[in-house]
Protein backbone atom coordinates (compact mmCIF):
# COMPACT_ATOMS: atom_id res chain seq x y z
CA UNK A 1 0.00 0.00 0.00
CA UNK A 2 1.43 3.20 -0.71
CA UNK A 3 1.51 6.16 1.70
CA UNK A 4 -0.66 8.23 -0.10
CA UNK A 5 -3.39 7.16 -2.50
CA UNK A 6 -6.22 9.20 -4.45
CA UNK A 7 -9.10 7.14 -5.78
CA UNK A 8 -10.85 9.37 -8.28
CA UNK A 9 -10.58 12.23 -6.53
CA UNK A 10 -13.00 15.21 -7.28
CA UNK A 11 -13.58 18.65 -5.98
CA UNK A 12 -16.44 20.44 -6.46
CA UNK A 13 -16.96 24.07 -5.33
CA UNK A 14 -20.24 25.59 -4.97
CA UNK A 15 -21.37 28.62 -6.21
CA UNK A 16 -23.52 30.95 -3.70
CA UNK A 17 -25.38 33.45 -5.68
CA UNK A 18 -26.60 36.47 -4.06
CA UNK A 19 -30.06 35.20 -3.12
CA UNK A 20 -28.31 32.56 -1.32
CA UNK A 21 -29.11 29.54 -3.42
CA UNK A 22 -26.54 27.43 -4.57
CA UNK A 23 -25.55 26.18 -7.70
CA UNK A 24 -22.72 23.79 -8.91
CA UNK A 25 -19.47 25.60 -9.96
CA UNK A 26 -16.23 24.66 -11.65
CA UNK A 27 -14.45 21.60 -10.62
CA UNK A 28 -10.93 22.40 -9.69
CA UNK A 29 -10.10 18.85 -9.50
CA UNK A 30 -11.49 16.10 -12.05
CA UNK A 31 -11.23 12.64 -11.05
CA UNK A 32 -7.14 12.37 -9.74
CA UNK A 33 -5.83 8.39 -9.46
CA UNK A 34 -2.45 8.94 -7.58
CA UNK A 35 -0.05 7.01 -5.33
CA UNK A 36 3.05 8.19 -3.63
CA UNK A 37 5.37 5.75 -2.24
CA UNK A 38 6.77 6.65 0.94
CA UNK A 39 10.52 8.27 0.81
CA UNK A 40 9.81 9.40 -3.07
CA UNK A 41 10.11 12.72 -4.31
CA UNK A 42 7.10 14.25 -6.92
CA UNK A 43 6.82 17.32 -8.49
CA UNK A 44 3.42 18.43 -9.64
CA UNK A 45 3.32 21.10 -12.49
CA UNK A 46 0.80 22.50 -14.51
CA UNK A 47 -0.68 26.13 -15.58
CA UNK A 48 -2.55 28.91 -13.13
CA UNK A 49 -5.93 27.27 -12.35
CA UNK A 50 -4.95 23.40 -13.19
CA UNK A 51 -5.96 22.63 -9.71
CA UNK A 52 -2.22 22.48 -8.18
CA UNK A 53 -2.46 23.67 -5.02
CA UNK A 54 -6.59 22.22 -4.30
CA UNK A 55 -4.92 19.09 -4.93
CA UNK A 56 -2.40 19.78 -1.91
CA UNK A 57 -4.61 21.35 0.24
CA UNK A 58 -7.07 17.45 0.01
CA UNK A 59 -3.63 15.60 0.87
CA UNK A 60 -3.77 17.05 4.60
CA UNK A 61 -7.45 17.50 4.63
CA UNK A 62 -7.89 21.49 4.38
CA UNK A 63 -10.01 20.36 1.88
CA UNK A 64 -12.10 17.76 1.69
CA UNK A 65 -13.13 15.89 -1.44
CA UNK A 66 -16.90 16.38 -3.21
CA UNK A 67 -16.41 12.71 -4.30
CA UNK A 68 -13.79 9.98 -4.22
CA UNK A 69 -10.71 9.44 -1.50
CA UNK A 70 -7.66 10.58 -0.48
CA UNK A 71 -6.00 8.04 1.79
CA UNK A 72 -2.98 8.90 4.27
CA UNK A 73 -1.19 6.05 5.37
CA UNK A 74 -4.35 4.20 5.52
CA UNK A 75 -6.19 6.55 7.23
CA UNK A 76 -8.90 8.59 5.25
CA UNK A 77 -9.11 12.55 5.07
CA UNK A 78 -12.76 13.20 5.15
CA UNK A 79 -13.42 10.88 8.59
CA UNK A 80 -12.71 13.81 11.09
CA UNK A 81 -11.60 11.32 13.49
CA UNK A 82 -8.24 11.29 11.98
CA UNK A 83 -7.43 14.72 10.45
CA UNK A 84 -4.90 15.40 13.20
CA UNK A 85 -3.37 11.76 12.88
CA UNK A 86 -3.05 13.18 9.04
CA UNK A 87 -2.03 16.32 9.61
CA UNK A 88 1.23 15.48 11.97
CA UNK A 89 2.21 13.23 8.94
CA UNK A 90 1.98 15.85 6.37
CA UNK A 91 3.60 18.99 7.18
CA UNK A 92 2.74 22.15 4.95
CA UNK A 93 4.55 25.04 3.60
CA UNK A 94 2.92 27.76 1.73
CA UNK A 95 3.64 30.35 -0.82
CA UNK A 96 3.85 33.25 0.80
CA UNK A 97 6.52 33.41 3.88
CA UNK A 98 4.59 36.01 5.73
CA UNK A 99 1.33 34.65 6.03
CA UNK A 100 2.34 31.39 7.94
CA UNK A 101 4.10 32.86 10.40
CA UNK A 102 2.55 32.56 13.81
CA UNK A 103 4.77 34.20 16.44
CA UNK A 104 6.94 37.12 15.87
CA UNK A 105 9.97 35.61 17.31
CA UNK A 106 11.67 32.63 14.87
CA UNK A 107 11.90 29.71 17.71
CA UNK A 108 8.87 30.35 18.88
CA UNK A 109 7.16 30.08 15.92
CA UNK A 110 9.01 26.53 14.84
CA UNK A 111 7.48 25.64 18.35
CA UNK A 112 3.74 26.40 17.37
CA UNK A 113 3.90 23.00 15.56
CA UNK A 114 5.03 20.84 18.32
CA UNK A 115 3.10 22.74 20.87
CA UNK A 116 -0.16 21.88 19.11
CA UNK A 117 1.03 18.43 19.64
CA UNK A 118 0.99 18.55 23.12
CA UNK A 119 5.01 17.18 23.69
CA UNK A 120 6.37 18.08 26.79
CA UNK A 121 8.82 21.14 26.57
CA UNK A 122 12.38 19.16 26.82
CA UNK A 123 11.36 17.51 23.83
CA UNK A 124 10.13 20.44 22.20
CA UNK A 125 12.94 22.39 22.76
CA UNK A 126 15.42 19.75 21.09
CA UNK A 127 12.74 19.41 18.08
CA UNK A 128 13.06 22.84 17.46
CA UNK A 129 16.61 23.26 17.63
CA UNK A 130 17.49 20.45 15.73
CA UNK A 131 15.16 21.68 12.69
CA UNK A 132 16.30 25.10 12.74
CA UNK A 133 19.96 23.72 12.55
CA UNK A 134 18.43 20.93 9.36
CA UNK A 135 17.41 24.52 8.02
CA UNK A 136 20.50 26.61 9.01
CA UNK A 137 19.01 29.06 10.84
CA UNK A 138 20.15 28.58 14.38
CA UNK A 139 22.01 31.64 14.78
CA UNK A 140 18.87 33.27 13.90
CA UNK A 141 16.53 31.70 16.12
CA UNK A 142 15.67 34.24 18.46
CA UNK A 143 15.69 37.58 15.75
CA UNK A 144 12.23 39.05 14.42
CA UNK A 145 10.77 37.18 11.99
CA UNK A 146 10.10 40.20 10.33
CA UNK A 147 13.93 41.00 10.01
CA UNK A 148 14.80 38.08 7.78
CA UNK A 149 14.57 38.18 3.92
CA UNK A 150 12.54 36.20 2.49
CA UNK A 151 14.27 32.94 1.76
CA UNK A 152 14.90 33.07 5.36
CA UNK A 153 11.36 33.06 6.13
CA UNK A 154 10.26 30.42 4.21
CA UNK A 155 13.38 28.35 5.90
CA UNK A 156 11.59 29.36 9.06
CA UNK A 157 8.49 27.47 7.56
CA UNK A 158 9.99 24.56 6.45
CA UNK A 159 11.47 24.34 10.16
CA UNK A 160 8.25 24.49 11.53
CA UNK A 161 7.11 21.84 9.64
CA UNK A 162 9.72 19.72 10.15
CA UNK A 163 9.71 20.04 13.64
CA UNK A 164 6.34 18.01 14.00
CA UNK A 165 8.50 15.17 12.62
CA UNK A 166 6.51 14.45 9.37
CA UNK A 167 6.76 11.63 6.87
CA UNK A 168 6.17 13.95 4.38
CA UNK A 169 5.86 17.56 3.79
CA UNK A 170 4.06 19.37 0.79
CA UNK A 171 5.69 22.47 -0.61
CA UNK A 172 3.07 24.77 -2.58
CA UNK A 173 4.98 27.00 -4.54
CA UNK A 174 7.36 27.52 -1.78
CA UNK A 175 10.17 29.87 -4.03
CA UNK A 176 7.43 31.51 -6.02
CA UNK A 177 7.56 34.95 -3.91
CA UNK A 178 11.59 34.38 -3.33
CA UNK A 179 15.09 35.68 -5.20
CA UNK A 180 16.78 33.28 -7.23
CA UNK A 181 19.47 33.43 -4.09
CA UNK A 182 16.19 32.34 -1.40
CA UNK A 183 15.21 30.04 -3.98
CA UNK A 184 18.32 28.28 -4.29
CA UNK A 185 18.36 28.11 -0.69
CA UNK A 186 15.42 26.29 -0.38
CA UNK A 187 15.41 24.12 -3.05
CA UNK A 188 18.81 22.80 -1.64
CA UNK A 189 16.52 22.16 1.85
CA UNK A 190 14.12 20.11 -0.27
CA UNK A 191 16.52 17.83 -1.88
CA UNK A 192 18.03 17.61 1.40
CA UNK A 193 15.22 16.89 3.53
CA UNK A 194 13.43 13.62 1.07
CA UNK A 195 17.37 12.42 1.31
CA UNK A 196 16.69 12.01 4.87
CA UNK A 197 13.33 10.15 4.15
CA UNK A 198 11.12 12.76 4.29
CA UNK A 199 8.32 11.69 1.10
CA UNK A 200 8.18 15.20 -1.15
CA UNK A 201 5.64 16.64 -2.61
CA UNK A 202 7.10 20.25 -5.05
CA UNK A 203 4.02 21.70 -6.24
CA UNK A 204 5.99 24.29 -8.46
CA UNK A 205 5.92 26.08 -11.96
CA UNK A 206 9.46 26.38 -11.86
CA UNK A 207 10.59 23.76 -15.08
CA UNK A 208 14.00 23.28 -13.19
CA UNK A 209 13.01 22.69 -9.60
CA UNK A 210 10.42 19.72 -11.50
CA UNK A 211 13.50 18.48 -12.98
CA UNK A 212 15.08 17.40 -9.72
CA UNK A 213 12.64 15.18 -8.69
CA UNK A 214 12.16 11.39 -9.50
CA UNK A 215 8.56 11.93 -10.82
CA UNK A 216 6.55 14.61 -12.78
CA UNK A 217 3.05 14.92 -12.22
CA UNK A 218 1.23 17.44 -15.10
CA UNK A 219 -1.91 18.44 -14.09
CA UNK A 220 -4.48 20.11 -16.63
CA UNK A 221 -8.02 21.26 -16.27
CA UNK A 222 -8.00 19.31 -12.98
CA UNK A 223 -7.14 16.06 -14.77
CA UNK A 224 -3.37 14.37 -14.66
CA UNK A 225 -2.32 14.94 -18.08
CA UNK A 226 1.14 12.53 -17.40
CA UNK A 227 2.72 11.02 -14.58
CA UNK A 228 6.35 9.92 -15.46
CA UNK A 229 10.14 10.41 -15.07
CA UNK A 230 11.31 14.03 -15.85
CA UNK A 231 13.67 12.61 -18.47
CA UNK A 232 10.76 11.20 -20.04
CA UNK A 233 8.44 13.93 -19.63
CA UNK A 234 10.96 16.48 -21.05
CA UNK A 235 11.46 14.35 -23.83
CA UNK A 236 7.72 14.62 -25.22
CA UNK A 237 7.52 17.63 -27.11
CA UNK A 238 4.08 17.48 -27.90
CA UNK A 239 3.21 16.84 -24.43
CA UNK A 240 4.80 19.79 -22.71
CA UNK A 241 3.32 22.29 -25.43
CA UNK A 242 0.02 20.93 -24.84
CA UNK A 243 0.34 21.15 -20.85
CA UNK A 244 0.79 24.98 -22.24
CA UNK A 245 4.65 24.00 -20.34
CA UNK A 246 8.25 25.61 -20.82
CA UNK A 247 11.28 23.73 -20.71
CA UNK A 248 13.94 23.92 -18.00
CA UNK A 249 16.64 26.18 -19.95
CA UNK A 250 18.86 23.22 -19.80
CA UNK A 251 16.51 20.83 -21.82
CA UNK A 252 15.80 23.23 -24.32
CA UNK A 253 19.11 24.10 -24.61
CA UNK A 254 19.43 20.47 -25.36
CA UNK A 255 16.38 20.52 -27.53
CA UNK A 256 18.07 23.56 -29.70
CA UNK A 257 21.85 21.43 -29.98
CA UNK A 258 19.74 18.22 -31.25
CA UNK A 259 21.32 16.69 -28.40
CA UNK A 260 20.93 13.45 -26.93
CA UNK A 261 17.68 12.71 -24.36
CA UNK A 262 19.63 11.54 -21.74
CA UNK A 263 21.19 14.92 -20.70
CA UNK A 264 19.30 15.68 -17.73
CA UNK A 265 21.70 17.90 -15.49
CA UNK A 266 24.58 20.36 -16.27
CA UNK A 267 27.48 17.65 -15.62
CA UNK A 268 26.11 15.73 -18.30
CA UNK A 269 25.73 18.48 -20.35
CA UNK A 270 29.40 19.39 -19.76
CA UNK A 271 30.54 16.33 -20.35
CA UNK A 272 28.60 16.04 -23.90
CA UNK A 273 29.93 19.00 -25.27
CA UNK A 274 33.41 18.30 -24.35
CA UNK A 275 32.91 15.15 -25.88
CA UNK A 276 31.51 17.17 -28.80
CA UNK A 277 33.97 19.56 -29.19
CA UNK A 278 36.66 16.50 -29.60
CA UNK B 1 9.09 56.22 9.89
CA UNK B 2 6.72 54.26 11.00
CA UNK B 3 8.97 51.31 10.98
CA UNK B 4 10.95 53.02 13.97
CA UNK B 5 8.56 52.91 16.58
CA UNK B 6 9.38 50.51 18.59
CA UNK B 7 5.99 50.70 20.98
CA UNK B 8 5.99 46.58 21.27
CA UNK B 9 8.81 45.41 20.23
CA UNK B 10 11.58 43.49 21.72
CA UNK B 11 15.38 43.68 22.33
CA UNK B 12 16.90 40.26 22.84
CA UNK B 13 19.19 40.00 25.45
CA UNK B 14 19.89 37.91 28.71
CA UNK B 15 19.97 40.28 31.48
CA UNK B 16 18.12 39.96 34.97
CA UNK B 17 15.03 42.03 33.39
CA UNK B 18 14.85 39.58 30.73
CA UNK B 19 14.71 36.57 32.83
CA UNK B 20 11.73 37.81 34.85
CA UNK B 21 9.05 36.06 34.69
CA UNK B 22 6.47 38.04 32.29
CA UNK B 23 3.98 37.80 34.91
CA UNK B 24 6.21 39.76 37.21
CA UNK B 25 7.05 42.05 34.95
CA UNK B 26 3.08 42.69 34.14
CA UNK B 27 2.25 43.29 37.37
CA UNK B 28 4.84 45.30 38.23
CA UNK B 29 4.27 47.57 34.83
CA UNK B 30 1.02 47.92 36.44
CA UNK B 31 1.93 49.07 39.80
CA UNK B 32 4.52 51.62 38.36
CA UNK B 33 1.57 53.14 36.65
CA UNK B 34 -0.70 53.05 39.31
CA UNK B 35 2.26 54.31 41.76
CA UNK B 36 2.84 57.57 38.67
CA UNK B 37 -0.50 58.65 39.81
CA UNK B 38 -0.17 58.36 43.35
CA UNK B 39 2.93 60.82 43.17
CA UNK B 40 1.47 64.59 43.84
CA UNK B 41 4.65 65.87 44.09
CA UNK B 42 8.09 66.36 42.70
CA UNK B 43 10.19 64.08 45.01
CA UNK B 44 7.93 61.12 44.33
CA UNK B 45 8.80 61.70 39.88
CA UNK B 46 12.73 61.95 41.06
CA UNK B 47 12.45 58.32 43.31
CA UNK B 48 10.49 56.70 40.08
CA UNK B 49 12.16 58.27 37.68
CA UNK B 50 15.31 57.26 39.43
CA UNK B 51 13.82 53.07 40.11
CA UNK B 52 13.20 53.40 36.36
CA UNK B 53 16.98 54.24 35.04
CA UNK B 54 18.09 51.36 37.51
CA UNK B 55 16.06 49.25 35.68
CA UNK B 56 16.56 49.95 32.55
CA UNK B 57 20.33 49.84 33.54
CA UNK B 58 19.99 46.60 34.57
CA UNK B 59 18.21 45.38 31.11
CA UNK B 60 21.11 46.70 29.22
CA UNK B 61 18.79 48.00 26.15
CA UNK B 62 20.54 51.25 25.00
CA UNK B 63 19.00 54.25 26.45
CA UNK B 64 19.41 55.61 22.19
CA UNK B 65 17.27 52.28 21.59
CA UNK B 66 14.54 53.32 23.62
CA UNK B 67 14.06 57.17 22.86
CA UNK B 68 14.45 56.19 18.99
CA UNK B 69 11.25 54.65 19.28
CA UNK B 70 9.61 56.96 21.18
CA UNK B 71 10.13 59.81 19.22
CA UNK B 72 6.42 59.90 17.40
CA UNK B 73 4.83 59.39 21.20
CA UNK B 74 6.92 62.59 22.27
CA UNK B 75 5.40 64.85 20.03
CA UNK B 76 1.77 64.27 21.25
CA UNK B 77 3.65 64.87 24.63
CA UNK B 78 4.80 68.11 23.43
CA UNK B 79 1.29 68.70 22.36
CA UNK B 80 -0.32 68.23 25.95
CA UNK B 81 2.44 69.89 27.52
CA UNK B 82 1.34 73.23 25.11
CA UNK B 83 -2.53 72.82 25.60
CA UNK B 84 -1.68 72.76 30.23
CA UNK B 85 0.36 74.92 30.03
CA UNK B 86 -2.19 77.83 28.26
CA UNK B 87 -5.04 76.58 29.07
CA UNK B 88 -5.28 76.80 32.95
CA UNK B 89 -6.06 79.57 34.56
CA UNK B 90 -4.15 81.51 37.74
CA UNK B 91 -1.39 83.75 38.69
CA UNK B 92 -0.29 85.56 35.45
CA UNK B 93 3.49 84.63 35.03
CA UNK B 94 3.73 85.93 31.33
CA UNK B 95 1.42 87.32 28.95
CA UNK B 96 1.52 88.20 25.34
CA UNK B 97 -1.61 89.11 23.09
CA UNK B 98 -3.91 86.23 23.67
CA UNK B 99 -0.95 83.79 25.17
CA UNK B 100 -0.98 83.84 29.19
CA UNK B 101 1.18 81.70 30.63
CA UNK B 102 -0.09 80.99 34.41
CA UNK B 103 2.06 79.47 37.54
CA UNK B 104 -0.71 76.47 37.37
CA UNK B 105 -0.47 75.83 34.25
CA UNK B 106 3.18 75.54 33.91
CA UNK B 107 3.35 73.49 37.17
CA UNK B 108 0.20 71.39 35.99
CA UNK B 109 2.15 71.39 32.53
CA UNK B 110 5.13 70.01 33.39
CA UNK B 111 3.89 67.56 35.93
CA UNK B 112 1.47 65.88 33.04
CA UNK B 113 4.49 65.30 30.85
CA UNK B 114 7.06 64.17 33.30
CA UNK B 115 3.88 61.65 33.95
CA UNK B 116 3.68 60.64 30.36
CA UNK B 117 7.08 60.33 29.30
CA UNK B 118 8.15 57.89 32.89
CA UNK B 119 4.91 56.49 32.04
CA UNK B 120 5.06 55.53 28.34
CA UNK B 121 9.28 53.90 28.98
CA UNK B 122 8.22 52.77 32.24
CA UNK B 123 5.69 50.35 29.92
CA UNK B 124 7.79 50.07 26.75
CA UNK B 125 10.60 48.71 29.01
CA UNK B 126 8.13 45.93 29.72
CA UNK B 127 7.58 45.16 26.20
CA UNK B 128 11.22 45.68 25.17
CA UNK B 129 12.87 43.11 27.64
CA UNK B 130 9.96 40.40 27.62
CA UNK B 131 9.50 38.34 24.16
CA UNK B 132 5.77 38.76 23.10
CA UNK B 133 5.14 35.42 23.09
CA UNK B 134 6.25 35.63 26.96
CA UNK B 135 4.24 38.77 27.41
CA UNK B 136 1.13 37.14 26.51
CA UNK B 137 1.55 33.77 27.86
CA UNK B 138 2.21 35.30 30.84
CA UNK B 139 -1.30 36.99 30.62
CA UNK B 140 -3.41 34.20 29.66
CA UNK B 141 -2.09 33.00 33.18
CA UNK B 142 -2.60 35.89 35.17
CA UNK B 143 -6.37 35.71 33.09
CA UNK B 144 -7.08 32.11 34.15
CA UNK B 145 -9.58 32.74 36.82
CA UNK B 146 -11.07 34.79 34.86
CA UNK B 147 -11.60 31.62 32.68
CA UNK B 148 -14.26 30.11 35.29
CA UNK B 149 -16.56 32.79 34.20
CA UNK B 150 -16.20 32.20 31.10
CA UNK B 151 -13.59 34.46 29.34
CA UNK B 152 -11.87 32.78 26.61
CA UNK B 153 -8.37 33.37 27.92
CA UNK B 154 -6.47 31.26 25.62
CA UNK B 155 -7.88 32.75 22.35
CA UNK B 156 -7.47 36.26 24.03
CA UNK B 157 -3.60 35.49 24.36
CA UNK B 158 -3.36 33.94 20.79
CA UNK B 159 -5.36 37.04 19.27
CA UNK B 160 -3.06 39.29 21.03
CA UNK B 161 0.44 37.07 19.47
CA UNK B 162 -0.80 37.23 15.72
CA UNK B 163 -1.35 40.92 16.74
CA UNK B 164 2.30 42.00 17.62
CA UNK B 165 3.48 39.84 15.17
CA UNK B 166 1.56 41.15 11.60
CA UNK B 167 2.20 44.81 13.06
CA UNK B 168 5.14 44.97 11.04
CA UNK B 169 3.71 42.90 8.20
CA UNK B 170 0.97 45.27 8.01
CA UNK B 171 2.80 48.59 8.03
CA UNK B 172 5.43 47.45 5.26
CA UNK B 173 1.86 46.70 3.29
CA UNK B 174 0.83 49.79 4.44
CA UNK B 175 3.44 51.55 2.84
CA UNK B 176 3.46 49.39 -0.37
CA UNK B 177 -0.16 50.57 -0.83
CA UNK B 178 0.58 54.14 -0.39
CA UNK B 179 3.79 54.16 -3.06
CA UNK B 180 1.50 52.13 -5.30
CA UNK B 181 -1.17 55.03 -5.09
CA UNK B 182 1.73 57.74 -5.06
CA UNK B 183 2.70 56.55 -8.48
CA UNK B 184 -0.68 56.77 -9.55
CA UNK B 185 -0.87 60.18 -8.96
CA UNK B 186 -2.72 60.35 -5.34
CA UNK B 187 -2.04 63.33 -3.35
CA UNK B 188 -1.47 62.48 0.86
CA UNK B 189 -0.35 65.39 1.41
CA UNK B 190 -2.41 68.65 0.59
CA UNK B 191 -5.59 70.05 1.66
CA UNK B 192 -7.26 70.68 4.52
CA UNK B 193 -7.84 68.18 7.61
CA UNK B 194 -11.39 66.71 5.83
CA UNK B 195 -9.71 66.42 2.26
CA UNK B 196 -6.59 64.52 3.76
CA UNK B 197 -8.76 62.00 5.94
CA UNK B 198 -10.69 61.27 2.36
CA UNK B 199 -7.67 60.58 0.19
CA UNK B 200 -6.70 57.85 3.35
CA UNK B 201 -9.79 55.98 1.28
CA UNK B 202 -7.75 54.12 -1.01
CA UNK B 203 -5.13 53.47 1.44
CA UNK B 204 -7.49 52.07 3.95
CA UNK B 205 -9.72 49.86 1.83
CA UNK B 206 -6.65 47.61 0.24
CA UNK B 207 -5.35 47.38 3.73
CA UNK B 208 -8.41 45.67 4.50
CA UNK B 209 -8.74 43.26 1.98
CA UNK B 210 -5.20 42.26 2.21
CA UNK B 211 -5.51 41.46 5.93
CA UNK B 212 -8.32 39.79 5.12
CA UNK B 213 -6.33 37.95 2.30
CA UNK B 214 -3.75 37.39 5.55
CA UNK B 215 -6.06 35.92 8.16
CA UNK B 216 -7.31 32.82 5.92
CA UNK B 217 -3.58 32.24 4.81
CA UNK B 218 -2.77 32.49 7.84
CA UNK B 219 -5.50 30.16 9.05
CA UNK B 220 -4.90 27.52 6.89
CA UNK B 221 -1.01 27.35 7.90
CA UNK B 222 -2.24 26.93 11.73
CA UNK B 223 -4.67 24.39 10.68
CA UNK B 224 -2.23 22.49 8.53
CA UNK B 225 -0.04 22.79 11.62
CA UNK B 226 -2.66 20.69 13.90
CA UNK B 227 -3.77 24.43 15.71
CA UNK B 228 -7.03 22.94 17.33
CA UNK B 229 -7.31 25.31 20.14
CA UNK B 230 -6.00 25.98 23.44
CA UNK B 231 -6.57 22.12 24.87
CA UNK B 232 -3.89 20.03 24.95
CA UNK B 233 -1.70 22.20 24.05
CA UNK B 234 1.81 22.50 25.73
CA UNK B 235 4.41 25.50 25.42
CA UNK B 236 8.15 25.24 24.94
CA UNK B 237 9.24 27.78 27.44
CA UNK B 238 6.92 27.47 30.28
CA UNK B 239 7.31 30.16 33.19
CA UNK B 240 7.92 29.97 36.27
CA UNK B 241 9.05 32.16 39.41
CA UNK B 242 12.82 32.11 40.30
CA UNK B 243 14.54 33.63 42.88
CA UNK B 244 15.24 36.86 40.71
CA UNK B 245 11.37 36.74 40.94
CA UNK B 246 11.10 37.20 44.62
CA UNK B 247 13.21 39.93 44.74
CA UNK B 248 11.87 41.70 41.99
CA UNK B 249 8.44 41.48 44.28
CA UNK B 250 10.13 42.70 47.01
CA UNK B 251 11.64 45.82 45.69
CA UNK B 252 8.46 46.33 44.29
CA UNK B 253 6.37 46.30 47.78
CA UNK B 254 9.63 48.83 49.00
CA UNK B 255 9.20 51.06 46.06
CA UNK B 256 5.12 50.95 46.56
CA UNK B 257 6.25 52.39 50.44
CA UNK B 258 8.57 54.80 49.36
CA UNK B 259 6.08 56.59 46.82
CA UNK B 260 3.13 56.97 49.34
CA UNK B 261 5.59 58.00 51.96
CA UNK B 262 7.10 60.58 48.99
CA UNK B 263 3.28 62.59 49.49
CA UNK B 264 4.05 63.57 53.01
CA UNK B 265 7.63 65.43 52.38
CA UNK B 266 7.69 69.18 51.07
CA UNK B 267 7.69 69.40 47.63
CA UNK B 268 10.80 70.25 45.75
CA UNK B 269 9.58 73.66 44.34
Amino acid sequence: MAFIEIRDLVVQFTRISEDGSETAGKKAIDGIDLDVEKGSFVAVIGMNGSGKSTLAKCLNGLIIPTSGKVLVDGMDTSDDSHIWDIRRRIGMVFQNPDNQIVSSIVEDDVAFGPENLGIPPEEIRERVDNALKEVGMYENRLKGAHMLSGGQKQRIAIAGAVAMKPQCIVFDEPTAMLDPKGRESVMRIIRQLNSEGITTILITHFMNEAAQADRIVVLGKGKVLADRTPDRLFSDMELIDRAGLELPPLIELREVLGLSDSIMTVEDMISELKKQCR
Amino acid sequence: MIRDITLGQYYPGDSPVHRLDARTKIIGTLLYIIELFIVNNYWGFVIAAAALFAVIALSRVPVKFIFRGLSAVFIIIAFTFLLNLFMVDGRVLWHWKFLTITYEGLSRACFMAIRLVLLIIGSSMMTLTTKPIELTDGLEKLLKPFGLIGLPTHEIALMMTIALRFIPTLMEETDKIIKAQEARGADFESGNLLQRAKSLIPILIPLFISSFRIAQDLALAMEARCYHGGSGRTRMNEIHFGKGDVVAAILMVIFLAVIIASRFIPDLF
